[in-house]
Parts: structure tokens; sequence; C-alpha cells
């Protein structure tokens, strides 16, 4: 048998040395890689977070935070801890339950979608068959979450916020899929490993941004609708709704909508980085490497090396993307209401559904480069 | 009982006591918003059972298309038609819910009578095709079952361009089936600000 960086194998393997039986391994082992990748989520928005505030501050000639830690490194938990100690209110004339449910509603989707965000060949919490499907299927619940906290408000701004949120979302999330189908297409499979593994034969060569030029960037701007960032961030435009549906909610529910948000953003960067910057391919083939200097591919060291690497590349190519979604954040005006549905239903549907048919035409005409 | 049939057994329960709850509270609850964000529940749940049959993507394109679309279609609709208005009372309103009970308990006993007397035939856990449905879900949707597939799209297409006439009526000044000229005053009615009458 061929040998592969396996955590879950060696800890089963590990676990049954003290002389447990195996389904309690696997139970034991069950939440472990989940509350790792919880954790990587919380500390990738701490990050994120940080990273705003240092490049607002950088594009509009400030200092931003530099007392909290070296840096302002600390800025985030400090925000964090002050989010989590604030008092939490209740509006007299709110819906108490659908008020609490909604937060939740829009956090626990994204968290989930994290299931299948790979950062090597083993290295996710499960290779599900659907994969990308799931994702598209998850995100499709959050608009519920938000008409649901916008109408518990009872509050006109957070009203007209909810049914914002929920219209944009529904809208971009058409050519979001029409593009993600086209990346399917030339995969022959939903999976996001699959994905990858089909982009990693040339390097940076073979990934799927030369191919689908015009996906890429359907799904970068769909993304970025999705994730309410601010070119598109209507739903809370201040100038006109306060705060869209986040009006009414303080502390720790406000909280769950902030680490909502920055998770989706976290997650919309490492999945573009998935499926059209090769996930955790090295821009030149490890494999070509290793051979290059007469190294085994199969030993132990040279597969934990490639396994960090693999990390490595992903985390990089998603925080490359989230600093240009930071970039446009402060530097582009915010679009109107009816530009928005016009960019979404307008533009980019028809681009997308005929960027879906010509990689089909694509496919069939030259199948050694687009997917057999 | 291996801890994985447990597991089964356990998500099952809580998933039918979910549907079987929500359902009677869709029906039943009086708030018509609280009966719309329980269908979801309910649709969630269905998606659960589906996810329970090893159906995986079955259980996706549920979440998507009910929860995703059908579900957010109908509270946008409850939300953008929200007037306070005073409802006449019926006068009847016992004997009718007597009725639609009626009716309703003989179609649950028909439908558990099916149930009892039809022999079904179980697959084996071992049969089932599970990660691969997707694949046979697309072959047969484009070979045997291309027909209603087709149809079904055709239908939605009509649907969505009958929507579209209904919604944009100010574009004509003639009714299409009549040849009447239309009712302008309903158009004003419709595009009155949304939030005026709500205090």
């Amino acid at each position: 048998m061929e040998y592969r960086l396996d955590l879950e194998y060696s800890f089963n393997e590990f676990l049954k040395g003290f002389g447990l039986s195996s389904e309690i391994a696997h139970i034991i082992w069950l939440p472990l890689p989940m509350l790792l990748v919880l954790v990587a989520a919380v500390v990738g928005v701490l990050v994120t977070v940080w990273l705003e505030r240092k490049i607002s501050a950088a594009a509009q000639q400030r200092i931003g935070p530099e007392y909290a830690g070296a840096l302002g490194v600390l800025q985030p938990i400090a925000d964090g801890l002050k989010l989590l100690v604030k008092e939490d209110i209740i509006p007299a004339k709110a819906d108490g339950i659908l008020f609490t449910a909604g937060p939740i509603l829009v956090l626990v989707p994204v968290i989930l979608s994290w299931l299948i965000v790979p950062f090597g060949q083993n290295l996710l919490i499960s290779n599900v068959g659907i994969g990308i499907f799931l994702w598209i299927a998850l995100s499709s619940i959050q608009p519920i979450g938000l008409l649901m906290s916008g109408y518990a408000s009872n509050n006109k701004y957070s009203l007209l916020g909810g049914l914002r949120a929920a219209a944009q979302s529904i809208s971009y999330e058409i050519p979001l899929a029409l593009s993600v189908l086209a990346i399917v297409l030339m995969t022959n499979s939903l999976s996001t490993i699959d994905i990858v593994n089909q982009q990693s034969g040339a390097g940076i060569l073979s990934w799927n941004i030369w191919r689908q030029p015009v996906g890429f960037i359907v799904f970068w701007i769909c993304a970025l609708a999705e994730c309410e960032r601010l070119p598109f961030d209507l739903p809370e435009a201040e100038e006109e709704l306060v705060a869209g549906y986040q009006t009414e909610y303080a502390g720790m529910k406000f909280a769950l909508f902030y680490l909502g948000s920055y998770i989706n953003l976290i997650l919309s960067a490492l999945l573009v980085s998935i499926l059209y910057l090769g996930g955790w391919g090295f821009p030149i083939p490890v494999e070509l490497i290793a051979k290059f200097l007469n190294l085994p591919i199969n030993a132990p060291f040279i597969q934990v090396f490639t396994a960090s690497i693999g990390i490595v590349m992903t985390v990089l190519k998603a925080y490359l993307l989230v600093f240009i979604a930071i970039l446009l954040r402060w530097t582009t005006p915010r679009v109107r209401i009816d530009q928005l549905l016009d960019l979404g239903w307008k533009f980019l549907l028809p681009i997308s559904l005929a960027n879906l048919l010509i990689t089909a035409g694509l496919k069939l005409a030259f199948p050694q480069f687009f997917g057999g | 009982m291996s801890i994985a049939i447990t597991t089964q057994i356990i998500c099952f329960t809580i998933l039918s006591l979910v549907i079987l709850i929500g359902a009677l509270g869709v029906v039943l609850l009086e708030s018509i918003v609280y009966s719309a964000f329980l269908l979801g529940g309910v649709f969630m749940s269905v998606a659960g059972l589906y996810l329970l049959l090893n159906a995986s993507f079955v259980a996706a394109a549920q979440v998507l298309v009910y929860v995703g679309a059908v579900n957010v279609l109908i509270i946008f609709a409850i939300m953008l038609v929200n007037k306070k208005e005073d409802l006449k009372p019926i006068n009847d309103i016992k004997s009718r819910r007597i009725i639609s009970t009626t009716i309703c308990l003989t179609l649950l006993s028909l439908l558990i009578r099916v149930d009892l007397t039809n022999v079904w035939s179980l697959s084996s856990p071992q049969n089932s095709i599970g990660e691969e449905s997707t694949i046979r879900i697309g072959e047969h949707l484009f070979s045997d079952y291309l027909l209603p597939f087709e149809v079904a799209s055709v239908l939605l297409l009509m649907a969505m361009i009958g929507a579209i006439v209904l919604a944009r009526r100010d574009v004509m000044s003639k009714d299409i089936s009549t040849g009447l000229p239309v009712d302008q005053e309903l158009i004003e009615k419709s595009s009155e600000p949304l939030l005026t009458n709500k205090n």
C-alpha cells in the first residue's frame, strides 16, 4: 500500500494502543478536525479584522490600531472581548425568539460550509461526494436568517435591509452556481479534492484561472456580493439604512453577524483559490522538485513537507484574495440597488450562461485541455 | 447494537419529531410569519431524512430548492404584503374546522392503511449507491426522464413569463384576456410605498 499522510489512521492506531476499540477511537477522533477548523476559522477572522483595520488605515493615510500589542495585533481580540461582555439588548417590541434565531441561522451554514474546504490531499473534515454543491446549498439558507432578523427587529430599516440582503443573495447565487458548474463540467466531479487534483498537472500553468478567466471574474464578483462586501454592501448601507438588518443588534448577537460575514469572506476566498487557483498546489509541482532533487516522493518527511506547503499555499492564496477584497472595500463607491440587480440579472447571468455553453463546447472539441 | 445504528435511530427520531411538530405548527399557528419559518424547518428536516437514506445529492437539492428558493420566496411575499388588515370573522368557523379535520384524518388513515398492507421491497444497505447517485440521477434525467424534465422546464418558463406579465401590467394599456382598458387604480395601489400603513 502506498504510504500517505493520514492523520486519522495514525491517531486511531495510537488510541488502539491504549486498548480502546476502533469505534470509540473513531468517536474521539470525530470532533478533533471540526474543532481545529473552527479554531482556524476564528483565528482567520481575527487576522482579517486586523488586516482590514491596518489596510484601511494605510489607504486613508492613517496609522490604524497600534497600542494593543505590537502593530495593534491584539486589537481584534480586544474588540471581540468588548462585544462579549456588552449587554445583550432585545428591543421591547421585537420578536424575541426570531430575533435570537436570526444571527444563529446566518452563522451556522457558513461554518458548516468549512466541511468541504481542503488544505491538502487528506486535510479536510470530510470528502463528501457532493462537495461544492453542499456549499451552494448551505449558502442558500442564509437569506432566511437575514429576513428573520430583519423582520424580528420591528424596525423599518431592519426590514428593508433584510429584504435587500435576501434579494441580493438570491440574485447572485445563480451566476455563482453557473460558474461553479463550468468548473464541475471540466472536473467531472463535485468533490473539492478532485477539483484541485484536476489542476495539479503542470503547476501554475494548469490552474483553472487560465481556462476559466470569465468564470473566475464572475465568481469573484458574486462571492463579494454574497459576502456583502463594499461595492455591494447595500443591506447595511449606513447612509440609507443605518445598519440594515443589524440596526437593533448589540453585544454577542451583533458579534455573530460580524463573525459570520468575515468567516464568509475567508470561506469565499478559500473557495476561489480552490476552484481557480489550484488549491493547495505549489506553482511548480512538488513532485517535479522532488524528482529534480532525487528525493523519494513517498518518504515520510517529504509527505509532511508537502502537507505543510499545501496548507501554506492555500492560506496564502486565500489571504491574497482577502487583501484584494479589503482594498476594493476601501477604494470603490457603493452601487445603487437597481444597478446591483441590473448587474446580477442582465450582465452576470447571461455571461455565466454563455461561459457554461462555451466550456461545454470546448470540452467536446479539446478534451485533453478541458477535461475528458 | 453498534454506535452507528444508535446514532441513526436517534437522528431519525429527532428529525421525525421536528417534521411532525413543525408541520402541525405550520397549519395551526395564528401568525403567518411563524408558519413560514417553521415550513423552512420542516424542509430542512426532510433533507435530513434524505441524508439518513444516503441520498446526499437529493438532500442538498432539497435544501437548495425548497429552503433556499421556495421558502425564501414565501417569506418574501409575506413581508412585502404585510399590511395590517382587519379580517372579517367567519361565522361557521367551528363546523369548517371539524370538516377539514375529518378530511385530513381520513386521508391519514388511508395512507397508514397503504403503508401497512403494501409489501415494500426494501433493498439492503449494501445495495445503496450512495455517492454515485449524482451520476445516476444525471443519466436518468438525460435518458428515460428527458421528456418530463423538459416539460417541467417549459412549465417553469411559462410560469415565469406569466409572472412578469402580471407584475408589469403598466407596460400594457389593455387587458390581455378581455381587451378592456387596464384598471389604473389597481396599479396605483400596488405601487404605494410599503410601510406607510404600518404603525
